[in-house]
């Protein structure tokens, strides 16, 4: 069975540098798969969940936004901040949820910035699917 | 003849003293080892970053964007980076000189401050140029969103043609006894470099060109600003361990002196002693 290499790297750390058989980026233009032999790609990421398959087991990660380089035998993800399903820190996810919500809530208030406070509450969402997805 | 009660006094004082430069030198060698860590965990991103940028450069021929455009260097603004405590040797006042020269070989241009680090801007506010921005107390908890906000004040102002370049003075972590001084230009950004082996690997672009090439620029810029805070974050607790070795052992030398010269000085008080009540004796008989 044919691999590819993934490595997640973060302005923090080098997250992850694995041997995979299959990847999929939350691409601009929706979710991308990659095999091993995928012709060589550069995509902007958006806010969404990795995921990568060794043998049976599945592994996912929050990832919000960044770059995605793919070669042949390899799969570089720069992404601004990613974690691992068992990192996230589902309180504190489901916090920032509810403050987002509660902020996109407060329509006729003009000192919240919208944008951001959806965001923030899309990275809270994929955070909280994704932490239910660990070790599956 | 000096006081022996005053010595004692004084070798406690020392004493204590040492006790706190000791602890700070553990203290500064543990943030240091941490300090490291991170540039050396943040080196990656900016290698992948810059690879990327490099052969998306080869790429996309004569493109171009707001942040490579050069106007000259009328007006500049220069990121001083110091620390934000002192008690580390030569460190700030090494970068304020440096800051200084630069603003002496620039007499005759339009320079503004950003100062990043307490010591800086301290020390600047007395001076005559205008500080257009400061960040303090940034580096007790230093992480990405800094850098991301510094960058991108810079590259707003940049872009709206409030100053033709940025330049970066910072202390770069050689070693944990030597710290080197960098000034480099970070806006405009410098011409990046084609590469070779990248112009072979033919890419589909899910996006144009252009557009990735828009938005890395200045995710580029901020791992710059990142990578400098690292490097004077690790270069600050290089020089404080140092500064605090030295303070140290200056203690130990002190108290020996003291304790040398009080003990000549209990010597003498027992020899004057004698000699009293021997000339009593004598001038009895």
């Amino acid at each position: 069975m044919d691999t590819l290499q993934l490595e997640i790297v973060t302005p923090d750390r080098l997250l992850l540098r694995e041997s995979v058989e299959e990847v999929q980026v939350p691409a601009k233009g929706g979710y991308l798969g990659v095999l091993p032999g995928h012709a060589p790609l550069i995509t902007e990421l958006q806010i969404g969940e990795i995921s990568y398959r060794q043998g049976k087991a599945t592994r996912f990660l929050a990832a919000t936004g960044g770059y995605c380089e793919v070669l042949p035998d390899r799969v570089i993800i720069l992404a601004e901040k990613a974690e691992k399903a068992e990192e996230i820190d589902t309180t504190r996810a489901q916090s920032s949820k509810d403050r987002a919500e509660k902020r996109l809530g407060e329509l006729q208030n003009p000192d919240i910035d919208f944008s951001r406070a959806a965001v923030s509450l899309q990275r809270a969402i994929v955070r909280i699917q994704v932490s239910g997805k660990r070790g599956s | 003849m000096p006081n022996i009660l005053d010595i004692r006094r004084r070798i406690r004082s020392v004493k204590n003293t040492q006790q706190i430069t000791k602890a700070m030198k553990m203290v500064s060698a543990a943030k240091l080892r941490r300090a490291q860590e991170r540039v050396m965990s943040a080196r990656p991103y900016a290698q992948k970053i810059l690879a990327v940028l490099n052969s998306l450069v080869t790429r996309s021929e004569g493109q171009t964007h707001p942040l490579l455009e050069d106007r000259g260097n009328e007006r500049i603004q220069l990121v001083v980076i110091t620390a934000d405590k002192g008690l580390c040797g030569a460190f700030n006042s090494n970068i304020v000189k440096a800051a200084l020269n630069f603003v002496g070989e620039n007499r005759n241009r339009q320079l503004t401050l950003n100062c990043v680090g307490r010591k800086g801007r301290d020390l600047f506010r007395r001076g005559p140029l205008p500080i257009a921005h400061e960040a303090v107390n940034i580096f007790a908890r230093l992480d990405y969103s800094h850098a991301r906000q510094i960058a991108g004040t810079l590259m707003e102002e940049f872009a709206n043609r409030e100053m033709d370049a940025v330049y970066l003075v910072y202390n770069e972590f050689k070693s944990v006894i030597q710290q080197r001084i960098v000034v480099e230009q970070l806006l405009p950004i410098q011409k990046l470099a084609k590469s070779e082996e990248g112009s072979l690997i033919d890419y589909i672009y899910e996006q144009s060109p252009g557009e990735i090439f828009g938005s890395l620029i200045p995710k580029h810029v901020e791992v710059q600003v990142y990578r400098a805070l690292l490097e004077s974050a690790a270069a600050e607790h290089g020089a404080r361990m140092t500064a605090m070795d030295a303070a140290t052992n200056n203690a130990i030398e002190l108290i020996d002196s003291l304790t040398l010269t009080m003990n000549r000085a209990r010597q003498a008080g027992i020899t004057k002693e004698i000699i009293e009540i021997v000339s009593g004796a004598a001038a009895l008989e």
